[in-house]
C-alpha cells in the first residue's frame, strides 16, 4: 500500500497516496479536471495534450504526467488556467477537421465532451482546413485522419501478438500524423481491433461494419451524468413592458441548409409568446427581402461559401446591433466546408461536368454577372465580420436558440442543459 | 514509452540509415522492409523514424544532395539568388532533385554557419560566402567529377574578439590533454567542488549550475551512468560550438572526462548534429589520439583510477534533438520526441540511467576551471554569472563572428566591436530569444538582462522585421516534434496568423490574440521548443509597438473583419475561365 501523504488542493489540504497520478488526486478530491490521452496504466503518461495543465508548486505542468508528492500545492481552477485548458480543446478543434454531425463517435466522443463540458461554442483559432487522410487500406480498420488528435495511446498501446507496434507516429511537426502497419493491422484479431476503436478517445479508428454502435440518446455524452451539471431549466419569458415596441429580429440562411431555420421554429407554444415579443424584419420567415428598420439582433444560418453571403453578412452586420451565429456552419463553416480541401476547379467539374452522362457534351459552368462568385473555400462568420453570438449544434436545439436570443433581447441569465448543448 | 532497456537494442539504428542514405541516396521500401526484419520492429515504426529526420529521404535525393540554409541571415545575404543559381545550374527544382537524378536541391533550418552566409552543404561538405557565379562553377566541377570534398570550403575560426590573456578562459592556448594534469592531482570530490565554487552555469540556455548537475548525478546510486554532450546546436544564428568543436576539441573531450570524473560515468557520447558532419573527421582524430594517449579506454591513473570511453553520434537534421530528453531518445534509435518530465536527466536519463547532458561549451570552460582555478573563474563576470560566454555575432554587422566576453559587456560595446551600424533590432538567443531595440535603454549580457544563449543577430534598418518573424514561425512550425497539441497545432496556427497580417488583413485585437494564444502555448507546451517560439514575436511587438501598429489597424476594430473578397473569389474567375466550355466530360 502506498503512503498517504497530504497535498494541497485550491488551497485546501487533501489525503493522497504518495506516486499516484496527480490527474486521479485530483479527481479523488472531487475537483473536476479534464484530460484526453492519459491512459491510467500507459507508464511513463503519454503527456501528448495537456489539457489537464495545472499549476505543480506554481509550475504550469500537465498534472497527468506528474506524481503525488508530499506537501505539493496544486492550483487547479484560476481563470487564467481555465482560459488555457479550454484554448487547448479549441486548438484540437481547429486543427482537425471535425464534422460531428458526420461522425461515427459522435455521442461517444471524448474531445467533445469535453467540447461541451467546458462550454466551447467557437473556437477562438482559425480552422486550419488541412487536407488529411481516410485511411480505408487496412483489412479491418477505417483510419479517419481528420479526427486523430495525436493522443498517442493506439501507438503505445495495440501491439501484434509478437509485440510488434501497430501504430506510429510518423513526420515531424504540423505534418505529425498517426499511420498505422497494413501488415501489423491484419494479424490483429476483430477483438483487438474493436479494442483499439474503443480506446481511441475520438473517431479516428474505425472497424468496418462496427461503428454505429449506439443509437443517439443512448450515447455516452447523453447521459446528464457525464460531467454535466444539470441547471435550473426554463426561463420565464417576460411580458413586454406595456406600450414598449417589439424587438425587431432578421434572419438569413446564408451556406446553410435551413435546418437552423426549422429548428428556430420547433419551440411549440413558445412561439406564440414570442411573437408578442419580437417582430421579424428581413427573413426568410417574413419573405421580407430587404432590411426595412434597423434590427435589435440579427440570427445568421450558415458561413460563407460566395460572395453574395459575404454582402449579405455585411449588410446584417451593419443593420444589426447583435449578431447571432446559429449552428456549426455558421460558426466555423460545418458541413459545406467539406469542399475546403478541394480545389475550387475539380467542385464545379464534379458539379457541372462529371455529373452529365452525355459523352462528348461541353461542360457549361454557370457564368453571369448576377450570379455570386464562389470564394476558394467555406468561411465561418467570424471570418467576415464581427459576430456577438454563437449557438452551437446541428442543428441547435430550439430551446437553447431561443434562451440566447431572449439574453440577447432583454439580458435575461440562460441556463444551458446539457441536451441541449451539442455539436449535433 | 517502454525503458529503453525492455526493447530490442536500436541504438544503432540512426547510423544503420545514415549508411544506407549514404550510400543509395535513400531509403527505400525494400530498406525499411530489411531493417524492420532486423530490428524485430513493425515497418511503420521505422518510417516513423525515417520521417522524423530532415537528412534521410525516402525518394532519391540526388548522387549530390544540396542543402540551402534557409535561416533569416541565410535571407538577408541572398539566399533566393543562391537558390536561383542552384536551379539554373543543376536542373533540380527546390525540394527535388533533377531529372536525372544527380542533384538534389533542398531548403534546409541553420546549418550552423550565419557568419559565413550564403552557405549550402553539398553531400554535408561547407560551402561558404557563395555568389551565382561561384554555384555555377561549383556545380560545372562535380559535373566534371571532381570530388566535393575537394571542393569544400575550409571553415576559419572567425576569432573577432579574444579576451586579453588575464581575463580569457576559453580562447587562450590550448595543447590536448592540458587540463587533465591538474584534474588527476585532485579526487573525485574535489574537482567537483572546484566547480561549484566556479559558479560556472550550463551554457547551453538553460544556465543550470553545472557542479550542481554533476552532484545530482553523482549522488544517485548504481554504477552505470552516462555523459552526454549536447552538439546539436540548432539555435538558427548560433555557431560557437562549432568553432570549438573545430578548433578546440580536445578542450571539450577534457571536460566530459573531468564530468566522468566527477560523477563516475564510465562512458559518454558526443551528439554531433548531422549538419556538421563535415567535422566528424576532426573530432575523430581528437578521440584517437585521446585513445592513444590512455586518456581514453584504458584506466586512468588519477587519485582514484578510472576508465573512460567516447563516442560519437551523429543527428540527422531535427532541431529538437538539441533538447536533452530528444536526444537521448535519438541516441536509443527512437524519434527524437522530448520525454515528459517525470524523472531529471540525472536521475533517468540515456537509457534511463543517470546521465549528465552539458553543452559544448560547458564542458570546455570546466576544463579551464580545474586549469585556472575557481578563483580565476568566479572573479570574472557578474555575481549572477560569472566567468564569459562565447557569442556567435552575424547579420547585418562588418565582422561576423566568434567573441568571447566577460558576462556583464554591455550590447552597445558589442554591437560597436562588430561594426553594426544604422541598427534596427537584434535578435538575443535565436529565434526563441529576444527581439529587442539596441537604441533603447543600456542593455547588458546578464542574469536579469540579456541571459544569452549564444547567438546575436543583428538586424539593420532596411530590414523588415514581419518578415523575419515570419521565418521564425516557419522554422517552429516545421522543427517542433509534433507530439503535443500547443506546439504541433499552435506554431502552425501562428504561420497563419503571420501570413494574415502580412497581407495587411491585420486588425486591433490581433494583438490580444497573439498574447492569448502564446500564453496558451507557453503554459502547456511539453518542452521548451514550444514555450519559446512565440518569444521573438511577443517582444518584438512590445519593442518595436511603432513598427507594428500599421500591422493592427484600430479602424478595423468593429464590425467588419478586414476580408479580401477579391483575392478570395480570384480561384473561382480563374476557374470558370479556363474551363467554360472547353472541358468534355470523360
Ligand atoms: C528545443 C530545444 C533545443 C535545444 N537545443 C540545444 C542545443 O542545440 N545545444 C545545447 O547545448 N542545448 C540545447 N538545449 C538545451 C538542452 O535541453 C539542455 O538544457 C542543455 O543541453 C543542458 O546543457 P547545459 O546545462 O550545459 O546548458 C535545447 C533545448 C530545447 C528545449
Ligand atoms: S465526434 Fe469527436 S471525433 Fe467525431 S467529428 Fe466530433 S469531435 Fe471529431
Ligand atoms: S488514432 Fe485515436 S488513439 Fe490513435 S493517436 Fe489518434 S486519436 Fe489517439
Ligand atoms: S513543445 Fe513542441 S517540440 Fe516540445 S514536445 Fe511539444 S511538440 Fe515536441
Ligand atoms: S491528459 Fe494530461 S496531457 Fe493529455
Amino acid at each position: 500500500m502506498a503512503k498517504a501523504v497530504s497535498i494541497q488542493i485550491d488551497g485546501i489540504e487533501v489525503q493522497a497516496e504518495e506516486g499516484q497520478n496527480l490527474v486521479d488526486a485530483i479527481r479523488g478530491a472531487g475537483v473536476f479536471i479534464p484530460s484526453l490521452c492519459y491512459y491510467e496504466h500507459i507508464q511513463p503518461p503519454l503527456g501528448t495534450c495537456r489539457v489537464c495543465t495545472v499549476l505543480v508548486n506554481g509550475k504550469p505542468t500537465a498534472s497527468c504526467t506528474a506524481t503525488v508528492k508530499p506537501g505539493m500545492k496544486v492550483v487547479t481552477q484560476t481563470k487564467e488556467l481555465e482560459d488555457v485548458r479550454k484554448g487547448m480543446v479549441e486548438m484540437l478543434f481547429a486543427e482537425g477537421n471535425h464534422f460531428c454531425p458526420a461522425c461515427e463517435k459522435s455521442g461517444d466522443c471524448d474531445l467533445q465532451g469535453l467540447g461541451y463540458r467546458l462550454g466551447v461554442t467557437a473556437t477562438r483559432f482559425p480552422h486550419l482546413f488541412v487536407n488529411r487522410l481516410i485511411d480505408y487500406r487496412p483489412e479491418r480498420m477505417v483510419i479517419d485522419h481528420n479526427r486523430c488528435i495525436r493522443c498517442r495511446r493506439c501507438v503505445e498501446e495495440v501491439r501484434t501478438e509478437a509485440g510488434k507496434a501497430v501504430f506510429s507516429f510518423v513526420n515531424r511537426g504540423k505534418n505529425t500524423v498517426v499511420a498505422i502497419d497494413y501488415g501489423a493491422e491484419s494479424e490483429l484479431s476483430e477483438a483487438e481491433a474493436l479494442q483499439a476503436m474503443h480506446l481511441c478517445p475520438v473517431g479516428a479508428i474505425l472497424v468496418r461494419g462496427k461503428s454505429l454502435a449506439r443509437p443517439v440518446g443512448e450515447r455516452k455524452y447523453d447521459q446528464p451524468e457525464q460531467g454535466w451539471r444539470k441547471e435550473e431549466e426554463a426561463v420565464d419569458v417576460p411580458q413586454p413592458k406595456p406600450g414598449a415596441p417589439k424587438k425587431v429580429i432578421a434572419t438569413t440562411s446564408l451556406a446553410g441548409c435551413f435546418g437552423c431555420h426549422m429548428s428556430l421554429l420547433d419551440i411549440d407554444e413558445e412561439l406564440l409568446d414570442a411573437v408578442e415579443l419580437v417582430a421579424f424584419s428581413k427573413s426568410p420567415l417574413t419573405d421580407i427581402k430587404a432590411f426595412d428598420r434597423r434590427c435589435d439582433v440579427g440570427i445568421i444560418e450558415g458561413g460563407c461559401c460566395n460572395s453574395e453571403n459575404v454582402e449579405v453578412l455585411r449588410a446584417f452586420r451593419e443593420h444589426c446591433d447583435i449578431l447571432i451565429g446559429v449552428g456549426e456552419c455558421a460558426i466555423w463553416g460545418g458541413l459545406p466546408a467539406m469542399r475546403n480541401f478541394i480545389p475550387i476547379e475539380e467542385c464545379l467539374l464534379e458539379a457541372y461536368g462529371r455529373t452529365t452522362e452525355l459523352e462528348d457534351s461541353k461542360v457549361v459552368i454557370p457564368k453571369h454577372e448576377d450570379l455570386p462568385e464562389l470564394l476558394d473555400r467555406v468561411y465561418g462568420c467570424q471570418e467576415i465580420v464581427r459576430m456577438d453570438y454563437f449557438i452551437p449544434g446541428c442543428p441547435p436545439d430550439a430551446r437553447h436558440i431561443w434562451k440566447v436570443i431572449k439574453h440577447a433581447l432583454f439580458g435575461q441569465p440562460y441556463a444551458l442543459t446539457h441536451e441541449e448543448f451539442k455539436y449535433d | 514509452m517502454k525503458p529503453a532497456t525492455d526493447l530490442p537494442d536500436r541504438r544503432t539504428l540512426l547510423n544503420d540509415l545514415w549508411a544506407i542514405q549514404l550510400e543509395k541516396r535513400h531509403i527505400s521500401d525494400q530498406d525499411i522492409k530489411a531493417l524492420a526484419e532486423q530490428y524485430q520492429l513493425s515497418e511503420v515504426e521505422i518510417e516513423g523514424v525515417v520521417s522524423f529526420y530532415h537528412f534521410f529521404h525516402r525518394q532519391p535525393a540526388g548522387q549530390y544532395t544540396i542543402y540551402i540554409n534557409n535561416s533569416v541571415t541565410a535571407m538577408h545575404s541572398g539566399m533566393g539568388a543562391i537558390i536561383a543559381a542552384f536551379e539554373e545550374a543543376t536542373g533540380a527544382r527546390i525540394g527535388q532533385t533533377d531529372p536525372t537524378g544527380v542533384f538534389g536541391l533542398y531548403e534546409t533550418s541553420c546549418i550552423g554557419l550565419s557568419d559565413l552566409e550564403p552557405a549550402a552543404l553539398i553531400n554535408f561538405q561547407p560551402f561558404i560566402n557563395l555568389t551565382p557565379q561561384k554555384v555555377k562553377a561549383l556545380v560545372w566541377q562535380l559535373r566534371r567529377g571532381v570530388p566535393v570534398e575537394q571542393l569544400a570550403d575550409p571553415i576559419p575560426q572567425h576569432l573577432q574578439h579574444p579576451l586579453p590573456p588575464d581575463r580569457a578562459v576559453l580562447l587562450r592556448p590550448f595543447l590536448p590533454g592540458q587540463t587533465l594534469k591538474p584534474l588527476l592531482q585532485l579526487d573525485p570530490e574535489e574537482a567537483l567542488s572546484t566547480l561549484e565554487a566556479s559558479g560556472l552555469r550550463g551554457m547551453g540556455g538553460a544556465f543550470f549550475p553545472a557542479g550542481k548537475k554533476w552532484r545530482m548525478c553523482r549522488e544517485q546510486p548504481g554504477g552505470e551512468k552516462y555523459i552526454l554532450c549536447n552538439a546539436d546546436e540548432g539555435e538558427p544564428g548560433t555557431f560557437k560550438d562549432r568553432m570549438l568543436l573545430q578548433y578546440l576539441p580536445g578542450l571539450v573531450i577534457d571536460g566530459m572526462i573531468h564530468a566522468a570524473y566527477a560523477t563516475g560515468a564510465a562512458e559518454g557520447w558526443i551528439y554531433l548534429r548531422g549538419e556538421y558532419r563535415w567535422l566528424l573527421p576532426v573530432l575523430e582524430a581528437a578521440i584517437k589520439a585521446y585513445y592513444d594517449e590512455g586518456w581514453l579506454g584504458a584506466q586512468i591513473p588519477a587519485k582514484t583510477p578510472f576508465r573512460f570511453d567516447l563516442h560519437i553520434q551523429l543527428g540527422a537534421g531535427a532541431y529538437v534533438c538539441g533538447e536533452e530528453t530528444a536526444m537521448m531518445n535519438s541516441l536509443e534509435g527512437l524519434r527524437g520526441e522530448p520525454r515528459v518530465r517525470t524523472y531529471f536527466p540525472v536521475e533517468r536519463g540515456y537509457r534511463q540511467k543517470p546521465t549528465v547532458v552539458n553543452n559544448v561549451e560547458t564542458f570546455a570552460a570546466a576544463a579551464r576551471v580545474i586549469e585556472l582555478g575557481a578563483g580565476y573563474f568566479a572573479a570574472l563576470g557578474t555575481p549572477q554569472m560569472k566567468g564569459t560566454r562565447l557569442l556567435s555575432i552575424a547579420g547585418d554587422c562588418e565582422r561576423p563572428g566568434i567573441y568571447e566576453i566577460e558576462w556583464g559587456t554591455r550590447l552597445a560595446e558589442v554591437l560597436d566591436w562588430a561594426g553594426a551600424t544604422s541598427t534596427l533590432a537584434v535578435q538575443i538567443s535565436g529565434p526563441s530569444g529576444q527581439c529587442i531595440d539596441p537604441n533603447y535603454g543600456d542593455r547588458r549580457f546578464d542574469w536579469d538582462d540579456l541571459r544569452c544563449g549564444g547567438a546575436v543577430t543583428v538586424f539593420n534598418t532596411q530590414r523588415d522585421l514581419l518578415q523575419i518573424l515570419r521565418n521564425f514561425s516557419k522554422f517552429f512550425a516545421e522543427e517542433s516534434c509534433g507530439v503535443c497539441t500547443p506546439c504541433r497545432a499552435g506554431n502552425f496556427i501562428f504561420t497563419r496568423k503571420l501570413d494574415k497580417l502580412a497581407k495587411g488583413l491585420g486588425r486591433a485585437d490581433d494583438y490580444l490574440e497573439i498574447q492569448n494564444w502564446s500564453n496558451i502555448m507557453r503554459q502547456t507546451s511539453r518542452c521548451g521548443l514550444g514555450r519559446a517560439a512565440t518569444n521573438a514575436l511577443l517582444t518584438a511587438i512590445e519593442n518595436f509597438p511603432g513598427y507594428f501598429t500599421r500591422y493592427f489597424n484600430p479602424k478595423s476594430a468593429a464590425g467588419a473583419q478586414p476580408f479580401d473578397l477579391e483575392a478570395a473569389v480570384s480561384d473561382y474567375r480563374q476557374a470558370v475561365n479556363k474551363t467554360l466550355g472547353t472541358i468534355k466530360t470523360d
